[in-house]
C-alpha cells in the first residue's frame, strides 16, 4: 500500500520547507543575525517554490485514490492544493514586510530583524501545509502542534516588549487549552471508533451518535473554534493581535487562518460528512456569533490592530456560515470568502505597517490616523477601498464574497440565518466606515508622515487592484478553483 | 441599434472621475464638460427611443462570470429617470464651482461616480447588477455628505449610511431567494413570473425595508432632513432630485409588478403611511426655520404623493407618481439651488436672517417664485399635471386618501409661501441680507433650464408621457388581477344615443327645403 515514490511526489512543497527551514537553521545558527535579511529573502523563495509545485494540481484538479500519501496519513487533493497556495502567499507577505518593521524604532529594543523570525515563519507554515492536507488525527495534530508552537514565539519575538511577550504567554496558554480540547475528542472518537484516519472513523460513525461520540464530535469542534477563533473561543485574539509585532499581526490573520478553516472544514465533511445534523447546528450557532460579537465588539475600539482582530472574528462568521450550509456550494463560497478574506486582510495590515511618522514609529490609534486623506492620499483611499469592502459594499469585492456565501446560505432554505446574519453585518459596517470617517472627515493630524518601502506600497496596490472592481475578472478562475476544491472535499460524502 | 449608448453613458464619467482624483483644480472643467458629454448622450438617447418600439430598448448583454450578467436596458420610465439624471448633473457641477474650496478633485469624482451609479442603476436588467448600483451609491455620498457638509456632517453621514444599508441588505437576501426560485436574474423575466402568494408578503416586505427608507416613507424618514442639511448644495440637489426617486423606481420597476398580489395586500398600509407622511411632515416643515430643512419635510410630503399614485392601481396614479417624481426632482433639487445661492452669499439656512430680497434680488424673487408655484402644485408646472394624475388615480381607488393627500396639498401651499413671504418679501430687515447682489451669469445658466423644463412640463406633459404610456399601460395589466376594489363604486351609465357635442342635425333638416 504504501508507494513512496508517489507519496514523496505530492509532498515536494512540505520536503521544499522542511529542508529549507533545517538549512536556515544551521545558517542561523552559524552567522548570526547579520544573515537575517538572506535567510528571510531564501525563505520567501522557498516559499514561493514551494507553491509553484500546487500549480500543476491546482490547474487539473486532483483527487480520490491518487491524493492520498504515505497511506492514508496525508490527503493532497484539489482542496488541500488551494489552502496550501494561499497560506504560502500569506506567508511570503508576512516575510516581505518583516525587514522594515523590525529595522524601525517599532522594535528599538530589538537589533532589528532576527534570523529566527523566516524561520518560525516557514515552520509554522509547514505545520499549516500539514494541517489542511491531514487524513489522519495523528497528522493533523502534528501538523496543527507544529503551526501553534511557532506561532507562539513568533508572536513574543520582541523579547522585551511587554506586550509581546504577554501575547506570546496568553496565546501559549490558551493555545495550550484548546489543544487539550482537541487531543480529549479526538481520543474519545478513537475509544468508540478504534481508529484514527478520517475514513475509518467516518465508517465507525455510522448510524446514530453514541453519547461518547457526539462529546468526541463537540469537543473537537470546540478545539479548532478556538483555533479559527469563532465565537465562543474567541477571547484571545484581540490581545493577541494588539500585543504581537505587526507582521507576525499579519500573519495571524491570514494565513493560520486559512489552515483552521481548511482544516475544520475537512474533518466536519470527511469525518463527520454523515452526521451534518450533529454539527450544523454547532456551526450556525458559532458562525452567528462570530458575526454578531465581532461587529458589537469592535465598536468601542479605539486601536486599529484591536479592531482588525474583532473583525477577523467577524469575518471567521461570515466563512463559517458557508460552512454550515454543508453543500459543495457552500465549500466553495467559503473557500472564495477565504481567499478575499486574506487579500483584504494583508491589504489593511500593510496600510497598517505604513502608516509611521518622521522617524519611523508605527501609529496604531484612530487618532493617529486623522484626516489621512489629506497628508498621505494614496494610504488613506487604498484603506478606503479596502474598509468598504470588509463592509461588504459593493462593487467591491468584500461584496462578492459575501455574495456567494449567502447565495449558498439562501439556496440551501436557511433564509432566516442569512437574514439575521446579513442585518448583524450592518453593525459592522458602523466601524469600517467610522474608519473611513476618521482618514476623510477630520482635521489632519499631521502624524503619519514617514516613507514607507517599496515592498509595502507593492503589497499595497496588489491588495487595492484585487479589492476593486477589476478583481471582478479573478472571479471566473476564482470559482473554477474553489469548485474543483470543493467537490474534492466532498467526494468522500 | 448596435452602437452601446448606455455603457459609453456610464464610461464616460467613470472616466472622468479617475482624471478629476488627479487633476485637481482643473477637475471643474472636467467634470463640467464630462457631465454636459452625457447629458448630450442622454438626449440622443432619448432622440433615439422609439416610442412605439419594443418594450425594452439599446439592450446590452455580457455574461458576466460572477453569477449574474451586465445586462443593459432600458423601458421609458428608466428613460426618463436617466434623463433628470443627468440633467441635473451639470446643474450640479455649476452649483458647487465657486462654493467648493477644499479638495476640489475628489469632489468631483465623488459627483462623477454618483451620476456613473444613477444611470446604472436605472438602466440595470439584471437583479443583482441594479442591487450593485443600487447600494455602491452609498460611498460617493457618504463621501459628500461627510467630506464637504455643514457643521453636524458625522451624525448625517453615518445616519445616512447605516439607515439605507439596513433596507437594502434584507433586500439582497429577497433577491436571492427570488433568483433561486425563479431561475433567472433577468429583471423582465422576473417582472412576469408568478412568485407564491405566501412568498409574496415576505418578498415584498424585504423590498419595502429597502425602498421605503429610500423614498422615504414616513416613518423611516428621519434621516433625509440631517442629510439633506447637512450636505452642500449640489449634494441636496442630488439627494433630493434622484436619490429619493430611486425608492419609487424601485417599487414601480420591483414590488408593483413582480408582487401584484402582496402589493394589493399592502396597499392600505402604503396609503396609511403616506396620508400620515402628507399630513405630518407638512405641518412639520411649516414650523421649520431652517430653509433646507423645510425643504426636506416638503420632500418627504411630495413622495407622499408618488407612494400614493403607484399604489391606486390605475394609470393614472401610476403616470401621476412617475410625473410627480421627474417634477419634484426638478423642483426640490431648483429650490435646493435657490437656498444654495442665498447660502453661498451669507452663510447661513436660518430664513429670519433674510427678508425682503425681491428688493435688492429680483431675479433671484423671480426664480424663487416660480419653483415655490411648482412645488405647490400652480397649473401650468409640473407640479399640478404630476398631482393632479396622482390624485385623479387614488380618487378612484379610495376617496379617503384622495382627501387626505389634497389636504396636504393645501397645507404644501401654506408652508411654502409662508417661506416665500418671509424670504422675499416684507422688509429688509437684515443689512446684509439687504446689500447682497442679485444672482450671477453662473446662476442664471443653473436656474433657466430647469424653469424652462418645469414649464415644458406643465404645459405639454405629453412629451414625457408619452414614451411611458406603453411601459404604464403593461405594468396596469399586469396588476389588473389584483386591483383592489374601488369605493368610489364607479358605475358606468347607460350611453348617451349621440355624442354630448353632436349637432342636432334634425332640427335643420326642414331648412334645405326651402
Amino acid at each position: 500500500m504504501l508507494d513512496f515514490p508517489s507519496s514523496f511526489g505530492l509532498v515536494i512543497p512540505e520536503l521544499i520547507l522542511t529542508v529549507t527551514g533545517l538549512a536556515l537553521l544551521l545558517i542561523a545558527a552559524w552567522v548570526g543575525d547579520k544573515a537575517a535579511r538572506a535567510v528571510a529573502i531564501i525563505a520567501a523563495a522557498a516559499l514561493f517554490t514551494a507553491g509553484l509545485f500546487t500549480i500543476p494540481g491546482l490547474h487539473f484538479g486532483v483527487d480520490g485514490p491518487d491524493s492520498y500519501a504515505f497511506g492514508t496519513l496525508l490527503k493532497v487533493d484539489s482542496f488541500a492544493l488551494f489552502s496550501k497556495a494561499l497560506i504560502y502567499l500569506a506567508a511570503i507577505a508576512a516575510l516581505m514586510v518583516a525587514p522594515a518593521f523590525f529595522n524601525g524604532p517599532a522594535a528599538a529594543s530589538e537589533r532589528g530583524l532576527r534570523a529566527e523570525y523566516p524561520i518560525l515563519i516557514l515552520f509554522a507554515t509547514l505545520g499549516m501545509s500539514i494541517m489542511v492536507s491531514a487524513s489522519d488525527f495523528m497528522t493533523l495534530y502534528m501538523g496543527l502542534e507544529l503551526n501553534s508552537l511557532a506561532a507562539y514565539v513568533l508572536a513574543a519575538i520582541l523579547r522585551k516588549d511587554q506586550r509581546s511577550a504577554e501575547a506570546g504567554l496568553k496565546y501559549f496558554v490558551l493555545g495550550a487549552l484548546a489543544s487539550g480540547i482537541l487531543l480529549y475528542g479526538m481520543s474519545l472518537l478513537y475509544g468508540f471508533t478504534g481508529a484514527t484516519d478520517f475514513a475509518s472513523v467516518r465508517a465507525g460513525l455510522e448510524g446514530e451518535l453514541s453519547n461518547g461520540q457526539l462529546f468526541g464530535l463537540i469537543f473537537v469542534m470546540a478545539g479548532l473554534a478556538f483555533k479559527i477563533a469563532a465565537v465562543p473561543f474567541h477571547m484571545w485574539t484581540p490581545d493577541v493581535y494588539e500585543g504581537a509585532p505587526t507582521p507576525v499581526t499579519l500573519f495571524f490573520a491570514t494565513a493560520p487562518k486559512v489552515a483552521a478553516v481548511a482544516l475544520t472544514a475537512r474533518v466536519v465533511f470527511e469525518v463527520f460528512g454523515g452526521q451534518v445534523q450533529a454539527w450544523q447546528q454547532i456551526v450556525m450557532f458559532t458562525a452567528l456569533a462570530s458575526i454578531v460579537f465581532g461587529a458589537l465588539g469592535a465598536i468601542g475600539q479605539e486601536n486599529l490592530k484591536r479592531l482588525l482582530a474583532y473583525s477577523s472574528i467577524n469575518n471567521v462568521g461570515f466563512i463559517l456560515l458557508g460552512l454550515a450550509v454543508a453543500t459543495p456550494a457552500g465549500a466553495s463560497s467559503m473557500l472564495v470568502y477565504l481567499f478575499i478574506y486574506v487579500v483584504m486582510s494583508l491589504g489593511s495590515f500593510v496600510a497598517l505597517l505604513m502608516l509611521r511618522g518622521e522617524d519611523g514609529s508605527l501609529f496604531e490609534t484612530f487618532g493617529d490616523i486623522s484626516g489621512l486623506a489629506v497628508t498621505r492620499p494614496a494610504i488613506a483611499w487604498s484603506l478606503l477601498v479596502l474598509m468598504f469592502s470588509l463592509a461588504g459594499i459593493p462593487p467591491l469585492l468584500g461584496f462578492y464574497s459575501k455574495f456567494v456565501v449567502f447565495q449558498a446560505v439562501v439556496s440551501a432554505d436557511l433564509v432566516v440565518f442569512a437574514a439575521i446574519a446579513i442585518a448583524a453585518s450592518v453593525i459592522g459596517a458602523f466601524y469600517y466606515i467610522k474608519f473611513v470617517k476618521v482618514m476623510f472627515f477630520d482635521e489632519p493630524a499631521g502624524l503619519v508622515t514617514g516613507k514607507s518601502e517599496t515592498s509595502h506600497w507593492v503589497l499595497l496596490a496588489i491588495c487595492a487592484v484585487i479589492i476593486s472592481p477589476i478583481g471582478y475578472l479573478l472571479t471566473g478562475s476564482l470559482t473554477d478553483l474553489t469548485n474543483k476544491a470543493a467537490s474534492s472535499l466532498f467526494l468522500a460524502i | 441599434m448596435d452602437f452601446p449608448i448606455l455603457t459609453t453613458m456610464m464610461l464616460v464619467p467613470l472616466a472622468a472621475a479617475i482624471a478629476c482624483l488627479f487633476a485637481g483644480q482643473a477637475s471643474r472643467v472636467i467634470a463640467l464638460g464630462a457631465t454636459l458629454l452625457t447629458f448630450g448622450l442622454g438626449v440622443m438617447l432619448w432622440a433615439n427611443y422609439e416610442i412605439d418600439g419594443a418594450q425594452w430598448q439599446f439592450q446590452e448583454k455580457y455574461e458576466l462570470v460572477a453569477g449574474f450578467s451586465y445586462a443593459l436596458g432600458i423601458d421609458g420610465i428608466a428613460l426618463m429617470l436617466i434623463m433628470l439624471s443627468v440633467f441635473l448633473m451639470p446643474i450640479c457641477i455649476l452649483a458647487s464651482w465657486d462654493a467648493i474650496k477644499k479638495r476640489v478633485g475628489e469632489y468631483m469624482a465623488a459627483f462623477l461616480f454618483m451620476e456613473v451609479l444613477m444611470i446604472g442603476t436605472f438602466a440595470a436588467q439584471d437583479l443583482f447588477l441594479f442591487y450593485i448600483f443600487f447600494e455602491a451609491g452609498l460611498i460617493p455620498m457618504y463621501l459628500i455628505i461627510g467630506v464637504w457638509g455643514g457643521d453636524n456632517r458625522i451624525y448625517a453621514s453615518y445616519k445616512f449610511f447605516l439607515y439605507t444599508l439596513i433596507g437594502s441588505v434584507l433586500m439582497l437576501i429577497a433577491m436571492f431567494w427570488m433568483v433561486s426560485e425563479a431561475g433567472t436574474s433577468d429583471i423582465p423575466t422576473l417582472m412576469q413570473y408568478d412568485f407564491p402568494g405566501g412568498a409574496q408578503t415576505w418578498l415584498w416586505l424585504a423590498f419595502f425595508a429597502s425602498f421605503a427608507v429610500k423614498v422615504p416613507m414616513w416613518p423611516f424618514h428621519t434621516w433625509l432632513p440631517d442629510a439633506h442639511v447637512q450636505a452642500p448644495t449640489a449634494g441636496s440637489v442630488i439627494l433630493a432630485g434622484v436619490l429619493l426617486k430611486l425608492g419609487g423606481y424601485g417599487f414601480i420597476r420591483f414590488s408593483l409588478p413582480m408582487f401584484p398580489e402582496a402589493s394589493a395586500d399592502f396597499a392600505w398600509f402604503v396609503f396609511i403611511l403616506s396620508m400620515i407622511a402628507v399630513i405630518y411632515t407638512s405641518l412639520v416643515a411649516l414650523v421649520q426655520a431652517d430653509m433646507k430643512k423645510l425643504i426636506a419635510y416638503s420632500s418627504v410630503a411630495h413622495m407622499a404623493i408618488v407612494t400614493v399614485g403607484l399604489f391606486a392601481f390605475n394609470v393614472q396614479g401610476l403616470e401621476g407618481a412617475m410625473i410627480v417624481m421627474l417634477s419634484h426632482g426638478l423642483v426640490s433639487g431648483a429650490l435646493f439651488l435657490c437656498v444654495g445661492v442665498i447660502y453661498d452669499r451669507l452663510h447661513t439656512r436660518e430664513i429670519e436672517r433674510y427678508g425682503g430680497l425681491s428688493i435688492n434680488m429680483p431675479y433671484y424673487a423671480l426664480f424663487f417664485l416660480l419653483f415655490t408655484m411648482a412645488s405647490i402644485g400652480l397649473p401650468g408646472t409640473s407640479g399640478f399635471v404630476g398631482e393632479f394624475l396622482s390624485l385623479a388615480g387614488i380618487y378612484q381607488t379610495s376617496s379617503l386618501v384622495a382627501l387626505v393627500s389634497t389636504t396636504g396639498i393645501i397645507l404644501g401651499a401654506a408652508y411654502m409661501l409662508y417661506l416665500y413671504r418671509r424670504v422675499a418679501f416684507g422688509d429688509q430687515k437684515n443689512a446684509d441680507a439687504a446689500a447682497m447682489k442679485d444672482i450671477t451669469a453662473r446662476e442664471w445658466i443653473m436656474m433657466t433650464p430647469i424653469a424652462a423644463v418645469v414649464l415644458w412640463m406643465g404645459v405639454y406633459p405629453e412629451s414625457f408621457l408619452a414614451p411611458m404610456r406603453a411601459d404604464i399601460a403593461a405594468l396596469d395589466a399586469r396588476l389588473a388581477a389584483s386591483a383592489p376594489i374601488s369605493d368610489a363604486a364607479l358605475a358606468s351609465g347607460e350611453p348617451l344615443e349621440k355624442a354630448a357635442n353632436a349637432i342636432e342635425f334634425e332640427a335643420h333638416e326642414g331648412e334645405g327645403q326651402h
